[in-house]
């Protein structure tokens, strides 16, 4: 195969006010004609500088390319002046952008915005022509109707719409080589399928190569032929797709790999220990080293070579060193040791400690119209036990948790909390119990802690609130033993949040939400906006708290994988109203609703064998708008059986023992 | 479109009127007149009367109110105090030719050097060039502008003869006062389109925009210039009302009869109904600009232009 791309020996560093950061260091891949590269690596893994280093596009005030080729078609882009570099840009190398809701100009229209690239790059295209071929491409992205859409602006469309339009911009000139930077990251599932068909389905057709840098091995799974892992700076491993996923051989590979929840396996998820390295001062040896359960002495002093496993495989790990003892059975050893999932609750015995009834929760809008976020849902918690809920962007889920905590004020319905009502109007000091029972953890670990206040007083607000602690000493004491509990070091509670990492505010949270002593906790997203890594650590964490402490979780999240790995049972949101509610094995076998199943279908699992050969259920266009979903079953819209019965609203109904939905199909 | 319009020119008509009753009755409140008692004493009890009468001040004063407001309807803001027989809209108009055309040189020559300086302090960040144009905008903001005015004076009218010193009597007049003006326009200008402009550029769509192969100045042109303006506009409409409705200081400094100084002389003779009628001007002027405004943010920013078709 010809090769497209060849970089060579890469480092590129940056000049912050803390020092020199030194994102890239030494990065070596090629990629050839028509074939599929993802780079993978958590945030800061100098992935995503890598990308933009070879489209020229690192700002040149900061940015150093301290040495290194990137060649591309026999020329150095590394040398070449900026006049040449345009003309490659847009034209030979493309990008799609992670964000599709900032990476359109607001202020241009669509079709602008395509023609744009193609009048850059050829001189003789007039406006019309090139305004005519923008039509064109948008309709070979899958933009409906867009002979009339080429006049709308971005606001005018849907983030999944947006994305098409990304990378119409990006094919307009038929690029030999497209660079994807977390394409779907930002999308809801059913929509990320689209794309990721979309992106197949342009390199079928036009023979461009892909880089794909992406966290998400599920995606790799699906998209790549080739895989390079990325760790500080460096790629650690790289190989065919099976070569990775099948036989890895660094460890933080392993680590990234056991890090996903797998059904199947009745064991406590893996997690990597530790925080990736600091890039102002980077280790001398492996940087992965203090984090690698089998690191050598050798892994601290000197940083491994590439190791060839095969002549596509290679790895920087001092264990392929032939003098290196062999790992096989170490690490057998060590798998079997590790500790077992306790085993399966049985919880059918257990008593609801919430129940919601028919809870409505309607936000006025301009004028008369209402966005129905949640619109009637009926489910129980049980007490100790994880209920998962999970649904798109919009379908009011986050919504329903902080109806339940009064955070909003519903609309209608009910709500009881340990059979005692706690909808309507409520004593002062009822409240007050509601509010120290049930306590909540938020997405954004960087939005919800007031980076003005220590993270003793950050943890201890609840204690003092509902006076608590006896003496200042008794609120120290407390929070103290609060942060060991969920595994920081106690002397942390004299310093502020900036000063911690998104793994450890996390933490913070936790141990604010436990500082009351709830029965239950809200978990919103709480892992979302967590490395791979990290977010295995805060799941262990959390599993670990509700065995100890007899906790309820309500856990809302959109990745499904990490909602089947927690959640004992699994309610599916669509649109304001729940479809379906079964205990988690039953739901991932059989589920009932058409809308679960091609949510189910549209994660992409980190398994190329099984990403390979499987038929997606791909829903086509986008979720309806809220303010005023379809009449009936809300689904019917997308719905792949929709019939004519569908404009009825389908009953809420136990279609079988302990197993609810709400669909015409089930009867 | 039609019904936003409508809504927000009912919405102007409701202000003015609240603004004419408060003005009416805060200058009810004032003590002294133009006529006050003593100064009237020389005249017979008739003739003060007569002349109570002419200015309609012997009636009660929700009478004068009534009438003050009919008036006003008509366009009518009634009879000067203190300029004899003049009526105040001809007096308002009579000076207004200065004042508007210092507003309007002073607001375009602000307006193009504080773009081109923040543009400038954007695309140089963190350069002498930046910390240069900063520089100016603090210089801007900092000194009053009738210490420019006087500095101007000094060297360009005095020393070195250039320019004439004050007065209204030619072209030239209007030089020096409107560099004065523009000085405070020109810092607040720079300073408001560095920030939007670094804004910008670390959006997202710029760097779309690069990927697409565009040269830096197609970037600038096409996709930063346009999303810059937009919080700009915001600023620029007070700006202009306070341009183009004259400065009080810098008229006075420069002895030119724009409605700056009409209004100063007014209040030091308690010319109630000039004082009066100004301030409805003033905020007629204020409110249309603002209205202006809205509409222009809907031509740059098509997001707006939705909201507001829908409102």
């Amino acid at each position: 195969m010809e090769t497209l791309l060849e970089v060579k020996d890469l480092n590129v560093s940056f000049r912050t006010q803390a020092g020199v950061v030194k994102a890239v260091r030494g990065v070596n891949f090629k990629v050839n004609k028509g074939e599929t590269l993802a780079i993978v690596g958590e945030s800061g893994s100098g992935k995503s500088v890598t990308s933009k280093a070879i489209m020229q596009l690192l700002p040149n005030q900061t940015a150093t390319y301290d040495s290194g080729e990137i060649i591309f078609d026999g020329q150095n882009i590394l040398e070449i002046n900026d006049k040449k570099m345009e003309a490659i840009r847009g034209s030979e190398i493309a990008m799609v952008f992670q964000d599709p809701m900032t990476a359109l100009n607001p202020t241009m229209t669509i079709g602008k915005q395509v023609a744009e690239s193609i009048l850059n790059h050829n001189k003789n295209v007039t406006k019309k022509e090139a305004l005519q071929r923008a039509v064109e491409i948008l309709e070979l992205v899958g933009i409906p109707e867009p002979a009339a859409r080429v006049n709308q602006y971005p606001h005018q469309f849907s983030g999944g719409m947006r994305q098409r339009v990304v990378i119409a911009i990006a094919i307009a000139c038929n690029p030999r080589l497209l660079i994807a930077d977390e394409p779907t990251t930002a999308l809801d599932v059913t929509i990320q399928a689209q794309i990721l068909d979309l992106l197949k389905d342009i390199q079928r057709k036009t023979g461009t190569s892909i880089i794909l840098i992406t966290h998400d091995l599920g995606v790799v799974a699906n998209m790549a032929d080739k895989v390079a892992v990325m760790y500080a700076g460096r790629i650690v491993e790289q190989g065919t797709v099976e070569e990775v996923f099948d036989s890895a051989e660094h460890p933080y590979t392993w680590g990234l790999l056991k890090s996903i929840p797998d059904l199947d396996a009745d064991e406590e998820l893996y997690s990597i220990p530790g925080t990736p390295p600091d890039l102002l001062s980077p280790p001398i040896g492996d940087a992965f080293a203090a984090r690698n359960e089998f690191a050598l002495a050798i892994d601290y002093e000197v940083q491994p070579p590439m190791f060839a496993v095969s002549e596509t495989h290679s790895a920087a790990t001092w264990l392929l060193h032939e003098k290196a003892p062999k790992l096989s059975t170490i690490v057998q050893e060590k798998e079997s040791v590790r500790a077992k999932r306790k085993g399966k609750k049985n919880l059918t015995l257990a008593q609801p400690i919430i129940q919601v009834r028919d809870l409505k929760k309607h936000f006025r809008m301009s004028g008369d119209s209402y966005l129905k976020a949640v619109d009637g849902v009926t489910f129980d918690i049980k007490k100790g036990e994880t209920l998962g809920l999970v649904g798109e962007s919009g379908c009011g889920k986050s919504t329903t948790g902080r109806t339940i905590l009064r955070l909003y004020e519903p609309t209608g319905g009910e709500v009881y909390f340990n059979g005692k009502p706690i909808h309507g109007d409520l004593k002062k000091s009822d409240e007050n119990t509601i509010r120290q029972k049930m306590q909540m953890i938020f997405q954004d670990p960087y939005a919800s802690l007031d980076p003005r206040k220590k993270v003793l007083d950050s943890v201890a607000e609840g204690i003092d609130i509902h006076k608590l602690a006896a003496s200042a000493k008794d609120r120290k004491d407390t929070v103290q033993n609060l942060l060991e509990i969920v595994g920081l070091n106690k002397s942390f509670m004299n310093r502020y949040p900036h000063e911690f990492s998104g793994g450890q505010r996390q933490r913070i949270g936790i141990a604010r939400a436990l500082a009351l002593n709830p029965e239950v906790i809200i978990a919103d997203e709480p892992i979302s906006a967590l490395d791979v890594s990290i977010q295995a650590q805060v799941v262990n964490l959390l599993k670990d708290l509700q065995h100890k402490q007899d906790l309820t979780y309500l856990f809302i999240a959109h990745d499904i994988s990490m909602v089947k790995y927690i959640s004992d049972r699994i309610g599916v949101m669509y649109l304001g109203s729940l479809v379906e509610l079964a205990p988690t094995d039953e739901l991932s076998k059989e589920p009932l609703h058409p809308y679960t199943q091609a949510l189910l279908s549209a994660v992409p699992t980190p398994n190329p064998k099984i990403e390979r050969g499987r038929e997606r259920i791909i829903l086509s266009g986008d979720l309806p708008n809220p303010i005023n979903p379809p009449v009936g079953c809300r689904f019917r819209t997308r719905c792949p059986y929709a019939m004519e019965k569908c404009g009825e609203t389908p009953i809420w109904k136990e279609a079988q023992p302990n197993h609810w939905v709400a669909c015409h199909l089930i009867e | 479109m039609k019904k936003f319009l409508a809504v927000r020119i009912f919405n102007i008509l409701v202000t003015l009127f609240v603004i004419a009753t408060v003005t009416f009755f805060l200058m009810k409140l004032l003590p002294g007149s133009p006529f006050d008692e003593e100064k009237l004493a020389d005249l017979s009890d008739e003739a003060r009367m007569e002349f109570y009468a002419r200015y309609g001040l012997d009636q009660p004063v929700y009478v004068q109110y009534a009438k003050y407001m009919g008036n006003l309807v008509q366009g009518d803001l009634g009879i000067s105090y203190y300029y004899k027989g003049q009526k105040v809209e001809s007096l308002i108009s009579g000076r207004i030719g200065p004042s508007a055309l210092l507003g309007v040189q002073a607001t375009i020559l602000g307006v193009s050097i504080g773009l081109i300086l923040g543009m400038i302090a954007a695309f140089r960040h963190n350069t002498a060039w930046d910390f240069f144009t900063m520089f100016i905008a603090v210089i801007g903001v900092a000194i009053p502008n009738f210490v420019f005015a006087a500095l101007l004076q000094y060297y360009v009218g005095l020393k070195w003869g250039i320019l004439p010193v004050a007065f209204w009597e030619s072209y030239d007049s209007s030089i020096l006062p409107t560099i004065a003006l523009s000085m405070m326009v020109i810092a607040l200008i720079a300073r408001f389109m560095r920030n939007e402009m670094l804004e910008v550029l670390q959006q997202d769509y710029i760097l779309t925009a690069r990927s697409k192969g565009l040269s830096q100045m197609k970037v600038i042109i096409r996709h930063t210039l346009r999303n810059s303006m937009i919080p700009i506009l915001t600023i620029l409409g007070p700006i202009v009302v306070s341009l183009l409705t004259g400065s009080l200081v810098i008229e006075n400094i420069f002895g030119i009869p724009g409605i700056g100084s009409l209004f100063v002389d007014s209040i030091k003779v308690n010319d109630y109904t000039t004082i009066m009628g100004l301030t409805i001007f003033y905020s007629t002027f204020y409110i249309l600009t603002v209205l202006v405004v809205d509409l222009l943010y809907g031509i740059v920013d098509p997001r707006i232009r939705i909201a507001g078709s829908k409102g």
